[in-house]
């Protein structure tokens, strides 16, 4: 643990209050680490702004010494991305939780960073939702989630979150407060934000697209006897054109555990078990819903159970929500890896998956969203063995890299953070590198934002080269105006 | 007076290097597809470019995979090509600009749609370029190619750089190719049509419309001289039956002439062709979609023709050059203005007004990724 200089950590009480700027040890342990235990840096300070203007004061006085920060949501994030760096500051965000507009004839709401997930559906419903909803939603917050560009089940119909954020106040690492909104004209700055892991700046309010909720969902289980059989019905059904809300996929592992979390009835006798809604106009989902029994039932699906009622329903998705969770049933350890390839070699991959198990003597489960492809091998270990966690993460390098040969990416949803920033290069040339460099220089030149993630070796920004040609237009005062 | 020289590179390297030559010679490039567009933007004399850089050399499909609902394109592929290809299997692009030449202008590459931006109807349920393109490869001025996101269609690794060329104009350097998420062709489709000559009933169904879960395809207005309507289109095997609850609905909004057309291509033709002006001026307009009654009273003013996307708040107005200014003094208070066809020889500011530390910011990308200021220089907001 580093320590900064009096009168800075005197300037950080002067601007958040005595009892919101944290600096000694026992009261940063819960910032140690975000959703990845294993990553633990204790950062000199944390600060608990309650407003975006104290955020831009702590943005400033960090900028005024060159110290570099880290903004936190709920520390939910699985790739290290808000794990603290030793000599700087950790911008906590979760008080910052306010709804402030909710604006339905517009289809939109304005919130804080520190708002959950859930609380804006919730804000929002009957008539409303917000699709994306990671399966940490009741905890996350939406700023974790802009940062990291988040995923869920409901994305494969409804996108992601980029899909969905149509305005963001930015405080950037020199203390400037810039609006970004999506229609704008101009460079698509907000696109470049979402999904930056908080390495071009804080987010301190933000603007999202809410949707019509849909009139009608039907959910059904379907039971295979493996992997092989569940991509083909998975397969059979995008190309048949059905669009389904949800498309969950559970191998016999993942089904274990979770079944002895929940007991909701899952077949432990199946080698794979498909969870998927339906949802949309009522017309179309009446259709869809046949034809995608009788394609489950064509695929070899060994039975289907279809939710009679919402807590059927709610019984259904309970088992998948907790098969992550569960997994401590089955293993004292898991690495979650978070790998995506494109749907069609998804047989393909698993048995790879399954050799690579193998061949390591290891346990790999795996529970993921099958629409798009997006793999969550869990692979299990017990870290009293002597080396077995070494060995689990080097079999989980494995199944990422066996994800990106297959034409895919090593993450879908949880971002590179500090835990994948070393399999960047397997994805991307030293030349794409500079170029993602480039954007991270014309945001934060100075590095203090988040240093130490994403990118595979530090890099410093230098002086813009070469002369910057004025345009006339520019040289005539006609920009003034703008 | 400098000569244009015209150059289409047929491989990437090629075009890289191309870049390269002009930015070490101080050569000003304009980058070109098919030329649909080039009038957009702020106008640039002749003299400020020295070297012309077409695409059109570079369009190969460079993958389908049908299976996977993803392509990758070379940046010179007209559109149509590619969406006819994609059709043979029944999976579109749902990306519909104006793909027939409208005047004189030829149909456009996907390169062009995906710099300048460009989207139609479909924009209203799958969303702009931006939100269709999974990764890009670009050159840059200082010979560099680099590849972002990849060819899956959920991917987080890296920063989103497909999204920054999107609509960049080019001035960030030279796109040359797209990986983009395809879907599936909605056929038959139906549209509910209603119609009013009241400002006010048109602006309130176009708000209950857009919440209205009918999953439409596209939701769309169009207004002329104190009259117009509404038009809700839905795709798939049982799009009638939901067009006609749509037109019920529409009903129940007091609209006027309300009916279920089928088939219903030629309105959608006449909706994109509403997105382009050979003759007059065309301004794009953005606003939050509940104040559409604004944007329309401010067109009647200018006697201005109107087609746009109910459910999302942007609408493209159809007017004399002269009427742009008073157009837009009369626009709700936030709403942003960009003009896109206009006459040559006519002086309009194109891009409206731009928040100041945005703008500051923008300028700073654009010196990171073009340092010597050689790509398309002068075209974008602020004079970038
Ligand atoms: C059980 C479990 C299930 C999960 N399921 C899913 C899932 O289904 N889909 C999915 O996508 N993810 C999932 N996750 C991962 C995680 O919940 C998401 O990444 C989430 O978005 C993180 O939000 P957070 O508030 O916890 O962010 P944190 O972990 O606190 O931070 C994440 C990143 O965001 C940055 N950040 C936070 N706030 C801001 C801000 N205001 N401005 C700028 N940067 C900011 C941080 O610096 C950090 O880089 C799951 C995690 C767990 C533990």
């Amino acid at each position: 643990m580093a320590s900064l200089p009096p009168q800075f950590l005197a300037r950080l009480r002067h601007i958040c209050g005595e009892r919101f700027v944290l600096v000694n040890e026992q009261e940063l342990a819960t910032y140690r680490s975000d959703g990845l235990l294993h990553y633990r840096e204790v950062p000199a300070a944390a600060v608990l702004p309650a407003t975006a203007e104290e955020v831009r004061e702590v943005v400033r006085a960090c900028f005024a010494e060159r110290v570099p920060w880290v903004a936190r949501g709920a520390g939910t994030g699985l790739s290290g991305g808000a794990l603290p760096v030793a000599d700087g500051v950790l911008i906590a965000l979760s008080r910052m939780r306010r709804i402030l507009e909710i604006d339905l004839e517009n289809g939109r709401v304005v919130v804080e960073p520190g708002v959950t997930n859930l609380a804006i559906s919730k804000a929002v419903a009957p008539t409303h939702f917000y699709p994306p909803d990671p399966s940490s939603q009741i905890v996350c917050s939406i700023g974790g989630n802009i940062a990291e560009n988040s995923g869920g089940a409901h994305c494969f119909k409804y996108g992601f979150t980029t899909n969905y954020v149509t305005g963001l106040e930015v405080v950037l690492s020199d203390g400037t407060v810039v609006e970004l909104r999506r229609d704008d004209p101009g460079y698509d700055l907000l696109g470049a934000f979402v999904g930056s892991e908080g390495t071009l700046g804080v987010a301190t309010r933000i603007t999202l697209r809410v949707v019509p909720a849909p009139e009608t969902v039907r959910t059904l289980v379907a039971f295979f006897t493996d992997t092989g059989a569940a991509g083909d019905a998975v397969s059979a059904i995008v190309d048949a054109g059905i669009l389904p809300g949800a498309i969950e996929m559970m191998d016999s592992l993942s089904i274990e555990a979770a079944e002895q979390a929940t007991g909701a009835g899952y077949r432990r006798d199946a080698g794979a078990a498909l969870l998927i809604e339906l949802d949309g106009p009522q017309e179309r989902c009446l259709t869809g819903f046949e034809e995608l029994v009788a394609l489950c039932g064509e695929a070899g699906a060994l039975d289907i159970r279809i939710a009679q009622s919402d807590e059927e329903r709610e019984l259904i998705w309970r088992t998948r929500k907790a098969a992550f969770a569960s997994m401590g049933r089955i293993a004292p350890g898991y690495y979650v890896q978070d790998g995506v390839i494109p749907r069609t070699r998804l047989a393909e991959v698993l048995r790879e998956i399954d050799a690579l198990a193998g061949e390591y003597d290891m346990r790999v489960a795996n529970v993921f969203h099958a629409g798009d492809g997006n793999l969550h091998p869990l692979v299990c270990y017990d870290s009293s063995q002597e080396g077995e966690a070494e060995r689990a993460e080097e079999l989980s390098g494995l199944i990422m890299k066996a994800c990106v040969d297959a034409g895919g990416s090593i993450t879908g949803e949880h971002g590179v953070g500090v835990d994948k920033k070393s399999y960047m290069p397997s994805m991307f040339s030293e030349k794409d590198l500079e170029a993602f460099q480039r954007l991270r220089c014309a945001f934060d030149p100075h590095g203090l934002a988040n240093p130490g993630k994403v990118m595979p070796t530090p890099r410093l920004c230098g002086e813009v080269p070469g002369p910057y040609r004025e345009h006339p237009l520019e040289r005539a005062g006609v920009a003034e105006r703008f | 007076m400098a000569t244009v020289t015209t150059h289409a590179p047929a491989t990437f390297e090629e075009a890289a290097e191309a870049l390269a030559g002009a930015a070490a010679e101080g050569r000003r490039v304009r980058i070109v597809g098919a030329g649909s567009k080039l009038h957009w933007g702020n106008p640039t004399d002749a003299a400020s470019a020295d070297l012309e850089l077409r695409t059109t050399a570079l369009n190969e499909i460079v993958e389908h995979n049908a299976g996977d609902l993803t392509a990758t394109l070379q940046a010179g592929v007209s559109l149509a090509d590619a969406q006819r290809t994609f059709a043979e299997v029944g999976q579109t692009l749902a990306l519909d600009p104006p793909l027939v030449a409208i005047g004189s202008y030829p149909p456009p590459t996907i390169g062009g749609v995906v710099a300048t931006g460009d989207s139609g109807p479909l924009r209203h349920r799958y969303g702009a370029p931006r939100d269709l393109v999974i990764g890009a490869t670009v050159a840059l001025s200082d010979g560099t190619i680099a590849s972002s996101g990849g060819k899956v269609i959920k991917n987080v690794a890296g920063y989103d750089l497909a999204k920054l060329f999107s609509g960049s104009f080019g001035t960030l350097g030279l796109i040359l190719s797209v990986s983009v998420r395809l879907h599936p062709l909605h056929d038959p489709s139906a549209t509910a049509v209603g119609a009013t000559d009241h400002v006010h009933t048109l602006a309130r169904a176009a708000v209950a419309l857009a919440a209205f879960p009918a999953e439409l395809e596209a939701l769309d207005i169009a207004w002329h001289g104190g009259r117009g309507g509404i038009l809700a289109r839905c795709g798939g095997r049982e799009a009638s039956r939901r067009a006609q609850r749509t037109a019920e609905r529409m009903l129940e909004l007091d609209l006027e002439g309300v009916d279920v057309a089928e088939p219903d291509e030629p309105l959608w033709e006449r909706q994109r062709a509403g997105q382009r002006s050979p003759d007059e001026a065309l301004l794009r307009v953005s606003v939050p979609p509940a104040q559409l009654a604004a944007v329309l009273l401010a067109a009647d003013a200018a006697d201005a023709t109107v087609v746009g996307r109910a459910a999302l708040g942007t609408s493209y107005l159809t007017l004399a050059p002269k009427a742009v200014a008073d157009v837009r003094r009369r626009l709700p208070q936030g709403a942003t203005s960009v003009v896109l066809d206009a006459p040559p020889g006519v002086e309009l500011d194109r891009w409206g007004p731009v928040g100041e530390p945005a703008l500051r910011l923008m300028r700073r990308v654009k010196q990171r990724f073009d340092p010597a200021g050689i790509c398309n220089p002068g075209v974008f907001v602020g004079g970038i």
